[in-house]
């Protein structure tokens, strides 16, 4: 919850600037943000032209000539979807984030209304032992987790990722979810269980719909990191090609076709479509999210 | 009384009939659902059946061998994934729930936090607490015993991962966070501030891995003579000199800092976003205050807003840190470890996925878990004392 001062917020003060004056300034971010999108705009670019043109001139001067339609073309598309795998590994990814968003989610929701507002034995203790699990790197649950699937027949499937990310997700879902819910004003609590309802009551009808907010900003938090992540999808999903998510492919192309600019570009505009699209839509919340608990006052 | 009486009806009918029988539905079907989930071949005959009922004998005979156009039973997959996944959860509440409640108050009341609180704790315990415990184990009784540590303390290969990790620490952490900050200050005077924002903070939708491609493509070398289609090396060879394989080389460790570039260029962002909201909490009053004292924007930004916002510093920068400790993805899809860029997380991957050697690979899970241990806790208590706790 960022602080805004009341009169007026540290914030534009006209005709003045931190190093430099107006118009200089405004030049200054200009440029900064260009510099800042100019390697996304080289693949995004790249991916429009075809093989020999990509590897015989810079893709800034297939910019300089925008409207030689001969130039551009599809067809780096049509083959990342078409005979490489990406269609398939598109609709994987969708596969595994969308449970292992929704599910921790839920899972998350009830944990952090509990530590909230009941009442029960180590409540405190449990509380740090979540909160203790932040800090835990992927790394120290890999291997035992994996022997653990292997031992059950789990091993290479959606099962098993989604069960992972959704505990390894679990410790944020319920630190941001806790702060939330423990802010939400004891009225409500107090006035509804006058009125006799259950706990259970409480949580669907009152506190859920209150918590969109929070909960809309941790699923995008976990929908970005599992559409993003490698390292899990390496160990619990890597054996199948059938089965492989986008970022997995990518990573297979890149060391397959490291010199097939024409496929690893059309290929990474195409893992980056979809999160970019949720973030873009999506920015409020996934700030508010940043935000919340980090800045105070 | 009549109307009551109709009342009272509808309600004993939902209770004892219709919800009893609803769940027992839904527990059937979700039983199938998992069953299906489970089983590889259920999503291909189900969805061979569809086709035989189209009559498309000759795909649904390819789904039943294995093989075959697999979209269709992907769809069907992660349909019943959502629902499974989704209205299983539910069902499992609501139902843990529903027996809860009917048991008696004094019951009722001890028992039912530990459902809402349950599963999360089961899958803490089993997902991370356990696997903690037992890779530390493994460290310590894989093959030779403390043999692992010896190794991981005094193996040649493994200082210069270590001294990797630090560089990336050090430069990593700076750059982020100086230019989150930089920014910050400079984009808080201008209009469009939000626009300018998105640009920066945009990357962070882009996975590791994507951007791992984006630079790769940017630091592209050509032998000298051919067209250098990379914008680095097409730079320095318009400058004059001669195109640079940024990635291989490992003198002064440039690829490792070509490396660090690309984390820095996704991480700003986050900094950003929270050292921008940070300075807008500095009360105007003070800085309008220093400026009548004569003080420059320069100092007014260093030496006043700088300091008020070093809650926020510190824990953006242990955050970042904590994430620059952790890096795999960019290290394992440009160099696997190669040409001296090798980093902790990615040694651990190599050992434990591609060399099988579990031993070694918990070691390194545990170092790992060392090196991040004390920012956390700096965190924690950095969060503590500017009073922002949970």
């Amino acid at each position: 919850m960022t602080a805004q001062t009341g009169s007026s917020g540290a914030g534009v003060t006209p005709n003045r600037s931190v190093f430099l004056t107006r118009a200089p300034l405004r030049f200054a971010v200009i440029a900064l943000c260009l510099l800042w999108s100019l390697p996304t705009l080289g693949i995004f670019v790249s991916s429009f032209r075809d093989a020999r043109d990509i590897t015989s001139t810079g893709w800034w001067e297939a910019l300089l000539t925008p409207f030689d339609t001969a130039q551009w073309t599809l067809i780096n598309y049509e083959q990342v979807l078409g005979s490489e795998n990406m269609a398939n590994a598109f609709i994987n990814s969708l596969i595994v984030t969308i449970p292992s968003t929704v599910i921790p989610i839920t899972v998350a929701s009830f944990a952090a209304y509990a530590f909230a507002w009941m009442r029960f034995p180590f409540r405190g203790t449990l509380f740090m032992v979540v909160i203790a699990l932040l800090v835990v790197p992927l790394q120290m649950a890999l291997i035992p987790v994996q022997q653990f699937y292997t031992a059950l027949g789990l091993g290479n499937t959606f099962i098993s990722v989604w069960l992972a990310h959704t505990a390894f997700g679990l410790p944020l879902a319920i630190f941001l979810l806790y702060n939330f819910i423990s802010q939400l004003p004891s009225d409500l609590f107090e006035t509804a269980s006058i009125d006799g309802a259950t706990h259970f009551q409480m949580f669907t009808k009152v506190v859920l719909p209150l918590s969109i907010p929070a909960l809309a900003a941790f699923a995008i938090f976990q929908f970005l990191w599992v559409w993003n992540d490698l390292l899990v999808a390496l160990v619990y999903l890597g054996g199948l090609p059938d089965q492989s998510v986008m970022t997995l492919e990518l990573s297979r192309l890149v060391g397959g076709r490291g010199q097939q600019w024409h496929i690893l570009t059309a290929g990474a505009f195409i893992t980056m479509l979809l999160p970019v699209l949720v973030f873009m839509l999506l920015q409020r919340y996934f700030v508010r999210g940043i935000l919340s608990g980090s800045v105070k006052g | 009384m009549a109307d009551e009486t109709r009342e009272y009806d509808k309600d004993t009918f939902r209770t004892t009939f219709l919800v009893p029988v609803g769940a027992l539905i839904a527990v059937v079907g979700l039983a199938i659902g998992l069953y299906f989930l489970l089983d590889r071949q259920a999503a291909a005959n189900t969805a061979a059946i569809f086709y035989e009922l189209f009559g498309n004998d000759a795909e649904a005979e390819l789904l039943r061998r294995g093989s075959g156009n697999t979209v269709v039973p992907k769809m069907l997959l992660a349909g019943v994934a959502m629902i499974v996944g989704v209205g299983g959860v539910w069902l499992f509440y609501w139902g843990m729930n529903t027996v809860v409640m009917r048991l008696g108050d004094r019951w009722r009341g001890s028992l039912l936090p530990w459902v809402f609180v349950g599963p999360a704790l089961i899958l803490l315990g089993i997902w991370l607490v356990w696997p903690v415990i037992q890779t530390v184990f493994l460290s310590l009784t894989t093959g030779d015993g403390l043999a692992n540590w010896e190794w991981a303390l005094t193996n040649p290969a493994n200082h210069q991962t270590y001294i990797n990790n630090v560089l990336w620490l050090v430069v990593g952490v700076a750059g982020a966070v100086g230019f989150g900050l930089l920014i910050a200050g400079l984009v808080d005077r201008v209009k469009r501030e939000a626009l300018a924002k998105t640009f920066i903070f945009l990357p962070l939708a882009i996975s590791l891995v994507g951007a791992s491609v984006i630079w790769r493509f940017v630091y592209t070398w050509r032998p000298p003579g051919q067209p250098q289609y990379g914008l680095l090396n097409a730079i320095t060879e318009g400058l004059g000199f001669d195109p640079i394989p940024w990635v291989q080389t490992s003198d002064f460790r440039l690829n490792t800092f070509a490396l660090i570039a690309i984390l820095i260029w996704l991480q700003t962002g986050f900094a950003m976003v929270i050292l921008s909201a940070a300075i807008k909490g500095v009360p105007t009053e003070i800085l309008e205050a220093a400026g009548l004292d004569g003080a420059s924007e320069r100092q007014k930004f260093f030496k006043m807003v700088v300091p008020t916002i070093r809650g926020s510093l510190i824990m953006v920068t242990i955050t970042t840190a904590i994430v620059v400790l952790k890096v795999f993805d960019i290290v394992y899809v440009m160099t696997g470890g190669r040409f001296n860029t090798d980093v902790v997380a990615n040694n651990m991957y190599i050992q434990a996925f591609q060399l099988f050697d579990v031993g070694r690979a918990s070691v390194l899970a545990v170092v790992l878990f060392l090196a991040v241990l004390p920012m956390a806790l700096l965190n924690i208590r950095n969060i503590r004392k500017e009073g922002m706790a949970a």
